[in-house]
């Protein structure tokens, strides 16, 4: 039997409730024992792994990725986008459909699952897109997507501009019980801002995107998925009205989900000061009392996950 | 004296004394410009050259004739016409323009912050001549030196900025210089060209032209683009003359003796009416020539650190 012991690591896991330092027995591959172990590891016949001043976590699950291939394989490809996933403790991740070809429908799918299965390193779970080249006007065949091997779709990035498709892509996709993800930004408010308007993007030139850009399509998708009373997941919310906003819903029993990303909770558009390019994500990073409200929705379980 | 950065990327990152240092040495540039063999040896073997990534007249010419009237071999890069069109990266033409031994760049691009991209790219000093909404430095200093040449100095002036203030790049350096040189800005445009929290960098934000025209020293007309109409906001460059247009009765409510500037090209009869233009208050020519004088001084202050320094 192959036995492997992680010693003296600090040790969390939500399952079992284990938040100490402690060790782990791993047997051919699976764990056997959290605890203190205190045999002879010598006669045991163990490899150790010493864990002394690290954290040891679960694999983490990122639910909102890129692994930009096919198409953008310039930027990131499977190989690439897993390896790093492993390096930041990641074992699944579930990556968005805006490559070239979109993932739009049965075949990218499948080339992402197969590729996967021979280049990448970790769990790979692609998302489909909602509509046909994530333009907005007509629906993908989410149906195929799903027996594909889609675990959910999104227009990610390009989100839908008409109210109406959303309503449909809602209640087509309950037929097939496929988790929908919005990304939520009004492009037309947006309008091809840079960073979050306010301060910062004053002092610097850059034209900014009003944190109104996400909140208005929070509210639609909320307002859509209490009338067609279908699930929906938030992406990346980044600002205090939204997580207000999805909050209310919950207590009127929305069916409703949402994520944030550790840059939403611990840094300002400030970060961007010097024109700091590092610091561009979008959504934008926002202010103060965003990112308040963003620790306050995790804390209260508003915001049901992170990434 | 010397600069402390080799490159003058914005007013924002100068102090008050690089300021008035600038303005010093550019008084002594314009007796040069006003005299009859306008050449000096003060930039002899040294190269300047105009990068360009969008459409300019004046600060182009205005660089380019500092430059010559220096003595300095000045050089202009047409974007259209170079390797630019044919997708080179700005890093790597500004690696190019550096490595032919370029002693300044002066360079104007659509997007804030492209000057510092290059500075930090190349041995050349970068002279940022308009990047994107940020900064317009050598325009404001110019603005600044027109108005200290009459007026002696800026501390206590209450200077009143009119337009089309969110876009605008001379408004950004106008508000850092004048405001380290002790001035008061007060800013009055369309609700939708004002940038938001505008009030909290130091400036006072007014809704009307009267608030901001009352008392001032300055009056400074800014350029209205049409396209922001198309864009939505504001409905008509006939509504914009009517509510913020600079005529002699709005002019009435600055003081007497109050300086009337615009960084031009003016649309005459939206800014500001053609009376104002070419009235008593106005110094918009004058601005041109201080101009030239302003740059002058800047590529020596530029050079001339190199050879303080001993080093590049």
């Amino acid at each position: 039997m192959l036995r492997v012991v992680i010693k003296g690591g600090h040790v969390i896991d939500p399952k079992t409730n284990t938040d100490s330092i402690t060790d782990i027995l791993i047997e051919d591959g699976i764990i056997t024992e959290i605890g203190n172990i205190d045999e002879d590891l010598e006669a045991l016949n163990c490899d150790v792994i010493d864990a002394g001043g690290k954290l040891v976590l679960p694999g983490l699950v990122d639910a909102h990725c890129h692994l930009r291939d096919p198409g953008f394989e310039y930027k990131e490809d499977i190989e690439s986008g897993t390896k790093s996933a492993a390096a930041g403790g990641f074992t699944s991740v579930a990556c968005m459909p805006n490559t070239n070809p979109v993932a739009d429908n049965e075949s990218v799918i499948k080339y992402i699952i197969n590729k996967a299965k021979q280049d990448g390193v970790v769990n790979v779970y692609p998302i489909g897109a909602i509509s046909k080249g994530q333009k907005g006007e007509e629906l993908s065949e989410i149906g195929e997507l799903k027996f594909a091997g889609a675990v959910a779709i999104s227009d990610d990035g390009k989100p839908l501009k008409s109210s109406s498709l959303m309503k449909r892509a809602l209640e087509y996709s309950s037929m097939f019980d496929i988790a929908v993800i919005s990304h939520c930004e009004d492009l037309d408010i947006a309008d091809e801002g840079v960073m979050n308007e306010g301060y910062w993007s004053t002092i610097m030139g850059l034209k900014g995107i009003p944190s109104a850009a996400e909140e208005i399509m929070v509210a639609r998708e909320l307002i859509l998925a209490e009338y067609t009373k279908v699930p929906i997941h938030i992406a990346h919310v980044s600002t205090e009205l939204a997580v207000d906003l999805i909050r209310h819903a919950k207590k009127r029993g929305v069916k409703v989900t949402c994520e944030t990303c550790p840059h939403y909770f611990v840094l300002t558009d400030e970060a961007c000061s010097g024109f700091n390019t590092h610091a561009k994500v979008n959504p934008p990073l926002r202010t103060q009392k965003d990112v308040e409200a963003v620790i306050e929705g995790l804390k209260d379980g508003t915001i049901d996950n992170c990434h | 004296m010397t600069l402390k950065s080799k490159d003058l990327l914005g007013l924002k990152d100068l102090t008050e004394e690089e300021i008035e240092y600038i303005l010093r040495t550019a008084k002594t540039m314009k007796l040069i410009l006003e005299s009859k063999n306008k050449k000096t040896p003060h930039l002899q073997g040294k190269s300047v050259i105009t990068l360009f990534y969008e459409n300019s007249t004046r600060t182009r010419l205005s660089f380019e004739l500092a430059a010559k009237y220096m003595s300095a071999s000045a050089a202009n890069i047409s974007v259209a016409a170079s390797s630019v069109a044919k997708g080179e990266t700005l890093i790597d033409t500004g690696k190019t323009i550096d490595m032919m031994g370029a002693d300044v760049i002066v360079i104007r691009h659509s997007m804030a912050g492209t000057p510092h991209l290059l500075a930090k790219n190349v041995k050349a000093s970068v002279i940022n001549a308009g990047d994107g909404m940020n900064e317009h430095p050598t325009q404001a200093l110019l603005d600044m030196f027109t108005v200290v040449e009459k007026k002696g100095s800026l501390k206590g002036l209450k200077v009143a900025i009119i337009g089309d203030i969110y876009h605008s790049r001379v408004v950004r350096s106008n508000i850092w210089g004048m405001t380290k040189l002790g001035a008061e800005v007060c800013v009055a445009g369309p609700t939708t060209l004002i940038p938001r929290e505008l009030d909290k960098v130091g400036v006072k934000v007014f809704n009307t032209v009267q608030e901001a025209l009352i008392d001032a020293d300055v009056v400074m007309g800014l350029r209205i683009q049409k396209e922001r109409q198309k864009k939505g906001l504001f409905p008509s460059l006939r509504e914009y003359y009517r509510f913020f247009g600079l005529d002699d009765k709005r002019l009435k409510l600055a003081k007497e003796d109050a300086l009337v500037l615009h960084p031009g090209p003016v649309n005459r009869g939206v800014e500001l009416s053609s009376a104002v233009i070419d009235g008593d208050k106005s110094l918009i020519n004058e601005q041109v020539t201080n101009g030239v004088a302003v740059r002058m001084a800047l590529l020596y202050l530029l050079t001339r650190r190199d050879n303080v320094e001993g080093s590049n």
